[in-house]
């Protein structure tokens, strides 16, 4: 209290003339302390964040380096010239918006590099009941119709992928126009060799690290960081190693 | 005297704020660099920790004691919700009382060093601390 009222009453003569501006000794000094405290804080985020990057994604890559076997499979749906040099092995879910997103970049990709590009597409089913829609996937595949069939189902995503929960029944729903035997497509969808495929494509992604889709593999290599920008940024530069 | 008391209220305080700036920081460590999704009762517990980065730092300059009558309600809810999460890890709160059943359960330890630190019990030491601390100022500090 006294030393309160003292700070407020500068105005007796004698304390005057000593320059009131300056703060107090132990106020520059606590704001130094606080100042440093709050720098040293930051700066371990930043450092520990660096850190942990750079090490997972290393590690990232060595599993990816070991388990190499387990991106090529001849039984996935594969696009583009079989003698293509560069090669995107894509793992997605088909009820993933992310994945919806991301494909029209990747047809382009492919579209723009007319023959220099091949791409495998993996079934992972992260979400609800999106065994499903990979059944459907699969079984459209045996009647030719694959990649129509997954642009149907990314189109109209919002309307059988419910709160990241895939509804069986709205599924079929979406294949209207896409000029599938549906009655085929039934009895295939059930088969047991789908079943053989999905269990497959997920060990794989297991053996991989991928635990969120989309996940992409430019010749082998993981994306450095998640990114449309650094997909293609990896695919030009396999391209321009490819193709000088 | 006086000088010196108001001197250690202000050093608790500011330990305080250092607590809760290396508990926020180390909590976003945990879910936007690795990545580790926060349970329920992890999102409770910072809405009551990340206030006080910056409330705590307006009553140091220039020290207010008053600063602590506004922080104290907050650390201690975050207390007893840190304090409720570590005895739904240690398994002595029955399940049925589990209030996430769904998402990411909060009963689960994502991370264990040392065999037994976990998040939930950092967090509670966290919050353990700056009680204690905002108890101690109060008592020395100039009301």
């Amino acid at each position: 209290m006294s030393r309160k009222s003292k700070r407020n009453q500068p105005t007796s003569d004698n304390q005057v003339p000593q320059a009131p501006e300056a703060p107090p000794a132990s106020r520059v000094n606590r704001i130094g302390v606080f100042v440093g405290a709050a720098v040293v804080l930051l700066l371990a985020f930043a450092g520990a964040a660096l850190l942990y990057k750079g090490e997972k994604a290393q590690s990232a890559q060595t599993i990816v380096a070991k388990n190499q076997p387990a991106l090529a499979n001849d039984q996935s749906p594969s696009f583009g010239d079989p003698d293509a040099k560069v090669h995107i092995v894509e793992f997605f879910d088909p009820a993933c918006e992310t994945c919806a997103a991301f494909f029209p970049h990747v047809k382009t990709l492919m579209l723009e590099n007319p023959g220099k590009i091949r791409l495998s597409l993996r079934h992972v089913t992260f979400h609800k009941g999106s065994e499903h829609a990979v059944r459907v996937l699969e079984a459209a595949r045996g009647q030719g119709k694959y990649l129509p069939t997954l642009e149907a189902l990314y189109a109209s995503q919002d309307q059988w992928a419910v709160n990241h929960e895939v509804r069986a029944d709205l599924v079929w729903n979406a294949l209207g126009r896409v000029g599938l035997d549906l009655e085929r497509l039934r009895k295939d969808s059930s088969g047991a060799d789908i079943a053989q495929r999905m269990e497959r494509d997920m060990a794989d992604a297991r053996a991989l690290g991928v635990t969120k889709t989309p996940e992409f593999f430019v010749n082998g290599r993981p994306l450095p960081r998640f990114g449309l920008e650094e997909l293609q940024s990896l695919v030009k530069e396999e391209l321009r190693g490819a193709y000088p | 005297m006086k000088e010196c008391s108001s001197d250690s209220a202000w050093s608790l305080v500011f330990g305080c704020w250092a607590i809760a700036g290396a508990s926020t920081l180390g909590a976003l460590f945990f879910s936007e660099i690795m990545e580790l999704p926060p349970c329920v009762l992890c999102w409770y517990q910072r809405i009551f920790m990340f206030p006080l980065v910056l409330i705590l730092p307006l009553g140091l300059f220039p020290y207010d004691a008053k600063v602590i009558r506004y922080a104290l309600p907050l650390a201690l809810v975050g207390w007893a919700i840190s304090f409720f999460q570590v005895l739904l890890v240690a398994g002595l709160i029955p399940e049925g009382l589990r209030p996430c059943s769904q998402g990411v359960p909060c009963s689960v330890a994502q991370i264990q060093w040392l065999g037994f630190v976990n998040i939930p019990l950092l967090s509670f030491i966290a919050f353990s601390v700056m009680n204690a601390l905002l108890f101690v100022a109060r008592k020395r500090g100039p009301t």
